[in-house]
């Protein structure tokens, strides 16, 4: 009979736990309110990210369920528990910060046994943990650098373990790959996904970027103004945005002036099928995705503006001869050249359609 | 085609960039000759004066023969009242020293602190305040505190511990800066919230990561303290206190040797707090770089 040890990330599970926003409030005082009664709810074990262009109050929001920022009306929850009046560092969060936050006056090591020193775990326990925690996130062997001697993306793998050691009831991430070059966001971004599935713990990211959204969330709250337009899968924003706001924001749009009749729009004289709206027929606004837009030798005639080259596909913008610019979204095979006459056509996909603001 | 997931990522295995020479972050670093010439010229600024006082004690009076009777008259028992004062006023600086850098660490850095985590609204408004001292004439001040310490003497007495009131506000741009230069260089207010996320209370954030980073900053705030101190003559003077620069006139009046061996010891005194000082600061790093 033979035993195994478990791996880091087993030792870290953690039981997910629920987190609710009920009707939030926060006013700054500047004339709009940063939350203007949202309302969430994150299921045990989920990955949700907040979504939004700066000064939404995706950030607020964060803050608010760790505590760091109190709030005028609501209710936040965090495992069924109301936690308004709970401090912060009562809370039972981890969280990962924006700019790199590790204490400076600490090796790595003792960076990621503070969360456990004032839980008061003893020490063997506590340097057991460190080095689980920083084996999970590739790190094991730095235990004794110091902060100004890790590159970016390891001050946030030390962060994110940090945040992880306590087993925490979630896991909150204000922004944690926004400091770092593209490369090393990619790889964080699917390892800090990789690592949030292995331990199951609920965890909350927030994010402008809607690639990283889209790329690790389990769910997406894209927000505007305070508010929450739309919660959803990645696929639902993209595929069916519930509001104008979300389907500008999600992914890139062409926005087109159409009308729409009987669950069809029509749009450059073309008619297309529309999303299911509330909307009654009439003058819309239809968003067509730029690869739902095909460059060939059928369709309305156009004219090249310009062209650019993103490795595996290329984008072009032409400008319809009826009027308005279209970006499509098409093969590198295809070279177009500023000043070609092209003919662009629609696949038939169905779009989606916002009142004509 | 890679994978980012499980597999060793490259930034994590990559050899530590401390392992190399740190090279400073600008490019006019003056070579060692240059260095070596600056340093020399510094130095031979301080050392003359110093030279200069050493010789003039060791000098008789007419003759200009060497001699250690100033030196060995400051020990001599007979002699002891002529410097009692000079010993008491001695006495009353280092004391006034000690009050005038609690005031600093008990007042001044907690404001600061409260400012930058707290009340960042009234972050101008203490600036302002902390440095319009150095802009207001010694004796401009004075003329202001007579008044304020006609009351101040009613009420604690007229012991020259109360001019640390006074010396308290003088030193306040001297030991707001340097502070105020460490937490710049700080995201003190993300490190607080980070360790309150972790668990620490208000008080243990400010204690376990605020304070071990303002180390450098309150060092040299404490230094400039202790040396305004021990240089302030004006407002001890006015007030009527007897402190170390004031006995230190009167003494020179009748014996401008003593005076000035006890002016150059003053200057050695300060010079070995510094040393001191700067090294109690690098003792705790040292020690956990070791570890």
């Amino acid at each position: 009979m033979t035993s195994t040890a478990p791996s880091p990330a087993e030792s870290l599970v953690v039981r997910g736990t629920p987190v609710q926003l009920v009707e939030v409030v926060k006013d700054y005082g500047t004339g709009s309110r940063a939350l203007d009664a949202i309302s969430l709810e994150i299921h045990p074990g989920e990955f949700v990210a907040l979504l939004g262009p700066s000064g939404c109050g995706k950030t607020t929001a964060l803050r608010a369920i760790s505590g760091l920022e109190t709030i005028d009306a609501g209710h936040v929850r965090i495992g069924g528990e109301d936690v308004e009046a709970v401090a912060v560092h009562r809370r039972d969060i981890g969280m990962v910060f924006q700019s790199y936050s590790l204490f400076p006056h600490m090796t790595v090591a003792q960076n990621v046994a503070f969360g456990l020193q004032m839980r008061k775990v003893s020490k063997a326990e506590r340097v057991r943990r460190v080095q689980e925690a920083l084996d999970l996130v590739g790190l094991g062997h730095l235990g004794e650098r110091y902060a100004h001697q890790l590159s970016g993306g390891q001050q946030q793998r030390v962060a994110l373990a940090r945040a992880l050691v306590t087993r925490p009831r979630v896991l909150l991430l204000d922004e944690p790959l926004s400091a770092l070059d593209a490369k090393v966001r990619v790889q964080l971004r699917d390892e800090i996904r990789k690592i949030q599935q292995e331990t199951g713990i609920t965890a909350v990211f927030v994010t402008h970027d809607q690639e990283e959204a889209l790329a690790v969330a389990d769910r997406v709250a894209v927000m505007n103004a305070g508010s929450i337009e739309q919660i959803g899968t990645p696929e639902d924003l993209y595929l069916r945005p519930a509001t104008e706001f979300v389907a500008a924001f999600v992914g890139l749009s062409n926005r087109l002036d159409g009308v729409l009749e009987h669950g069809r729009v029509n749009v450059a004289g073309q008619d297309l099928v529309a999303l299911p709206s509330a909307l009654q027929d009439g003058p819309v606004t239809a968003f067509v995705r730029p690869e739902d837009v095909l460059l060939g030798a059928t369709g309305l005639p156009a004219i090249v503006i310009s062209t650019s080259f993103l490795g595996a596909q290329r984008r072009t913008v032409v400008q319809l001869e009826s009027g308005p610019a279209l970006t499509v979204q098409h093969a590198t095979s295809e070279h177009p050249q500023p000043g070609d006459l092209v003919r662009v056509a629609f696949t038939g996909r169905p779009v989606a359609v916002a009142a004509r603001s | 085609m890679t994978t980012a997931a499980g597999a060793p990522l490259a930034d994590a295995v990559r050899p530590a960039r401390s392992r190399r020479p740190r090279r400073s972050r600008f490019g006019a670093v003056p070579s060692k000759a240059t260095g070596a010439i600056v340093l020399l010229v510094i130095g031979i600024l301080f050392v003359i004066p110093l030279a200069a006082m050493t010789w003039f004690t060791l000098q008789t009076v007419g003759t200009g023969a060497f001699t250690l009777v100033h030196w060995t008259a400051i020990l001599d028992p007979a002699q002891a009242s002529s410097y009692s004062d000079l010993f008491a006023g001695m006495g009353n600086s280092l004391v006034l020293a000690i009050i005038v850098t609690a005031i600093i660490l008990v007042l001044l850095l907690p404001a600061m602190l409260l400012a930058e985590l707290r009340f960042p609204t009234v972050h101008r408004v203490l600036e302002f305040v902390c440095l319009l001292p150095i802009t207001v004439p010694t004796i401009v001040l004075v003329v202001g505190f007579v008044p304020v310490y006609q009351v101040v003497q009613r009420v604690l007495g007229s012991d020259p511990w109360t001019l640390s009131f006074a010396i308290g506000v003088i030193v306040l741009p001297y030991a707001y800066r340097p502070i105020q230069a460490n937490i710049g260089v700080l995201h003190l207010t993300t490190l607080t919230e980070a360790a309150r996320s972790l668990g620490a209370s208000w008080l243990v954030a400010v204690w376990r990561v605020v304070l071990p980073n303002l180390r450098r900053g309150l060092l040299s705030a404490c230094l400039l303290t202790i040396s305004v101190v021990f240089g302030e003559f004006t407002i001890a003077n006015f007030l009527g206190q007897n402190t170390f620069q004031t006995a230190l006139l009167l003494l020179q009046q009748t014996d401008p040797y003593v005076a000035t061996i006890f002016a150059l010891a003053a200057l050695l005194f300060v010079f070995v707090l510094l040393v001191v000082i700067s090294a109690a600061g690098s003792i705790g790093r040292s020690r956990k770089q070791q570890s």
